[in-house]
């Protein structure tokens, strides 16, 4: 997030497009059900289907899934039509305005209607909405960036934010709502095939050249590859060995028999997990783990603010925090790792990594301290790009609406759509071993519209079966208005109905992220 | 505008402004004023009247949580028609229910309690006659018995004005007014999302947690403060541990941001995994085509030898790593030290597009 969590309180209009935050981060969801009914804050909800923020908006856009580009580009286009855009900020901060304006230009109402479902009159009023606010807040999540067009349209976000002027203010922002605990923090730590801790370029030679240092070995400027390239390349047989910390490909990634097949072909799969999972079930090595309550860390969340885990009770068995494991293999391997807490990693983490240098254990006993924070004496960061970007002026960049990879046809008719509902988290490791959260939501249901249910012949907790070109799964049906005619949407969460058996690996381009949001299916009653 | 003056409380001049409750200018100037019904960050309803205090020319006591100050006023708070007063509500909320501390999952973490020591009301000058409802133990999460409930509606404001989930509210009046979902229905069977805000906010044992009755007493419980391990918010809460063991999680509002106290049914009641009989206990190699016990040594050895053997003969790029999200920060920073420093190769990635 460009600001913080607190600040969505503070602004005069919310977009939030591309995101159930209710179900996803309730706790952010109440305070922009706040800024609503305390504060008059008027919400625009784009979204294909009816999530529970509809009850609570001004007005909700109901595009086709796969179409954000287009009504990104739309709400833009009726903002400069009607003179709302703030002419200052374009001149002053941002950079690529006129070419912006003139892609803009064919994304009128009409033409977005068309592309998209949304009414004309109604993307006029969203517009008007956002444009007129004095401090307008995006939010979005995975609906914006599961697309083969992801990237494209997070600029859009970042276009319509900045001719608004609404980035570098309080209460403005475009805010990515994260979705995993420390998802920030491994993409902050350098858990990223091109990148060291703070962003800094392995292909950076002066950057290599000080972890060189710290490290006490040469390390290679090449950038290396992504989890769905890893996959390709175990299939290739170019990748041999896979070590996997705390994840579980076999359910969360896309086109599922594709990534069984990877895991059966290489040399040695490790899993360091908490649980067997999925994907421990293909393992060489399985490596017992601490979980969050059982050691001492930190996590960085969705607005940067990096927070303590702490001990609290004994891990089971012989396990181990997973920092202890990795220590320990690291010296069986030659390289000695004598680190004897979690303490110690981070004061190295400070002394390698500008964004964290002043963030101490110290400092954040209390409250969390927002990178970037260059030094022990610094605040922390509420809200980014204050005065200036950080390279100076922001880039516009013009994007044109294409479509997803895989649209319906006469075989497989619906568009698919996948997500999370409010009482499981991912692949269900640890939701599904929850008393509560199982008892609210014991099985998996796939959301249909009661139009196409009656076409299809589906009853309500009925057994249907759900086909793509990739494969099939059997679900209970959910008739309900909240899917869109011709849109199923189903949770990723339940090995028994495993969504991800159906989904299109097709990638974003820049983002290598997997088009979760959109593949075609058929759907039989069973 | 806010304009700022002083009022006298308790013979003491206090700087206050326009738009405080004399609450507010008792509380931060350290002059205690007890309530129930009050609730920070919600509105001030004034329903238990526990906080009556007179202020000079005032025609009858008055709700300091919901009297605007303003300039010139005198307050007092602690004169016997004040006391009286505070002694007759405390009295007529105990005799109306079954405040039976014995066996009250609250008892030690209750304000009626509390305030019922604090005025030192050996036994209440009336019958006690509580309602006679059953208790509520239909879901594994939440537990009710609106026999220990006061009405001071902190739950259903928490329930609308903090979480906006407009799930409870009143119903009927007078003496059969009670809390709840609508249509009388149980938490399980109404549109409960169980956030668990209205448990935080109840003063007495009215609602309580399932998993924790009869797990322990307050007294006996350390709390320790942590991270969800759930959602991207960052939620800092509160683990109860007794015997080892997660028995509740709360909100602490002390805490601040990013939540001030609020979570959500995850973070609440999500947590039994973590002493699951399935967790793993020691490390397991697959030998003859099933994976089985092994000890540490074993299996760095078998890792470290495997990993040379791949890395002499294939080179450093055929190792590959995923890192995660839902490890810590330290974990992270030491995974890609060991692929880039260890194995040598930058194939390390993690579930960030997932």
């Amino acid at each position: 997030m460009t600001n913080s969590i607190e600040e969505i309180e503070q602004a005069d209009a919310i977009l939030a497009i591309g995101t159930n935050t209710t179900e996803n981060h309730p706790v952010i969801s109440s305070r922009v059900k706040r800024a609503v009914r305390n504060r008059g804050a008027k919400l625009i909800v784009v979204d294909p289907r009816e999530i529970p923020l509809v009850r609570h908006a001004a007005i909700w856009l109901r595009p086709q899934a796969g179409t954000n580009v287009a009504v990104l580009n739309g709400l833009m286009n009726v903002i400069i039509s009607e003179g709302l855009e703030d002419a200052a900020y374009i001149e002053t901060r941002t950079d690529g305005y006129d070419e912006l304006k003139k892609t803009l230009a064919k994304y009128t109402p009409e033409y977005v209607e068309q592309i998209s479902g949304v009414p004309a009159e109604a993307l006029r009023t969203a517009a008007r909405i956002y444009g007129t606010a004095e401090k307008g807040s995006i939010l979005y999540a995975m609906g914006i960036t599961q697309h083969s067009h992801g990237t494209e349209a997070v600029k859009c976000c970042a276009n319509l934010a900045m001719i608004c002027g609404n980035v570098g203010i309080e209460g403005g922002g475009v805010n990515p709502l994260r979705g995993q605990n420390n998802v920030q923090g491994a993409c902050d730590m350098g858990a990223l095939p091109n990148v060291f801790t703070g962003y800094q370029q392995v292909a950076d030679e002066k950057a290599r050249s000080k972890f060189e240092e710290a490290w006490g070995v040469p390390l290679s400027g090449q950038p290396g590859l992504t989890i769905m390239e890893i996959m390709n390349g175990a299939l290739e047989g170019k990748i041999k060995a896979l070590y996997i910390m705390g994840e579980n490909p076999m359910l969360s990634d896309p086109d599922l028999h594709h990534v069984q097949e990877a895991m059966k072909s290489l040399d040695l799969l490790i899993s360091q997990d908490i649980f067997l999972n999925e994907t421990g079930e293909y393992a060489h090595v399985v490596l017992p783990s601490a979980c969050f309550a059982e050691k001492d860390g930190t996590f960085t969340n969705t607005e940067r603010r990096v927070q303590r885990i702490r001990k609290a009770v004994e891990a089971p068995g012989t396990a181990r925090p997973d920092w202890a494991i990795l220590a320990g293999l690291a010296t069986r391997m030659g390289y000695p790792m004598q680190y004897q807490s979690a303490h110690e990693i981070m004061k190295e983490i400070n002394s390698v990594t500008p964004s964290y240098k002043g963030i101490t254990y110290e400092r954040i006993e209390g409250v969390g301290l927002q990178w970037p924070c260059p030094n022990i004496d610094h605040p922390g960061t509420k809200y980014l790009h204050k005065d200036q970007f950080t390279r100076g002026k922001g880039i516009l960049t013009p994007v044109e609406y294409r479509p997803s990879e895989e649209l319906p046809n006469d075989e497989y008719p619906y568009i698919l759509t996948t997500g999370r509902v409010l009482y499981h988290f991912h692949t269900a490791t640890m939701s599904r071993r929850s008393t509560g959260l199982v008892e609210r939501y014991p099985e998996s249901l796939a959301e249909i519209n009661p139009r196409d249910a009656a076409r299809a012949g589906i009853e309500e907790g009925k057994i249907i079966r759900i086909s793509s070109r990739r494969g099939t799964v059997s679900v209970k049906a959910h008739v309900t208005d909240r899917a869109p005619e011709g849109t199923i949407f189903m949770n990723f969460h339940f090995k028994e109905a495993a969504a991800n058996l159906l989904t299109n690996p097709a990638l974003d381009p820049t983002g290598k992220i997997p088009e979760y949001k959109v593949c075609a299916v058929k759907v039989e009653a069973a | 505008m806010s304009e700022q003056f002083t009022i006298n409380i308790d013979g003491k001049e206090v700087r206050a402004m326009t738009g405080q409750t004399i609450l507010e200018v008792a509380r931060e100037n350290g002059i205690f004023i007890p309530t129930l019904c009050h609730y920070k960050g919600t509105s001030n309803v004034g329903a238990c009247r526990v906080c009556a205090i007179e202020v000079e020319n005032a025609r009858s006591l008055v709700a300091a949580c919901t009297m605007p100050v303003n300039p010139g006023m005198i307050v007092r708070t602690d004169t016997e028609r004040v006391k009286n007063a505070r002694r007759l509500v405390v009295e007529l909320l105990w005799s109306s229910g079954d405040h039976n501390c014995l066996t009250c999952e609250s008892n030690g973490n209750c304000e009626l309690q509390d305030l019922v020591y604090e005025l030192g009301i050996e036994k209440p000058r009336f019958t006690i006659d509580p309602p006679g409802y059953d208790l509520e133990l239909t879901n594994s999460m939440i537990a009710r018995d609106l026999n220990k409930c006061i009405l001071c509606g902190r739950c259903v404001r928490a329930c609308n004005e903090i979480q906006v989930n407009d799930v409870l509210d009143f119903s009927y009046r007078s003496s059969h007014a009670k809390v709840g979902p609508a249509f009388g229905a149980d938490y399980i069977s109404s549109n409960c999302v169980f956030c668990g805000e209205c448990v935080d906010a109840c003063p007495t044992g009215a609602i309580t947690f399932k998993s924790a009755r009869f797990m322990g007493r307050p007294w006996e419980t350390a709390k320790v403060k942590t991270t969800c391990t759930y959602c991207g918010v960052g939620c800092q809460l509160d683990l109860n541990i007794h015997n080892g063991k997660i028995i509740k999680v709360t909100g602490n509002r002390e805490h601040g941001l990013p939540n001030e106290g609020s979570l959500c049914v995850k973070g609440r009641f999500g947590m039994s995994f973590v002493d699951h009989p399935d967790r793993l206990k020691t490390p397991l190699i697959r030998k003859e085509g099933e994976l089985q016990e092994a000890t540490w040594e074993e299996a760095y050895d078998y890792i470290a030898d495997k990993l040379k053997m791949i890395k002499s003969e294939f080179g450093s790029d055929s190792i590959a790593g995923l890192s995660s999200a839902r490890c810590s920060n330290e974990e992270n920073y030491l995974f890609q030290k060991f692929m880039r420093a260890v194995i040598g190769t930058n194939n390390v990635d993690h579930c960030a597009r997932l």
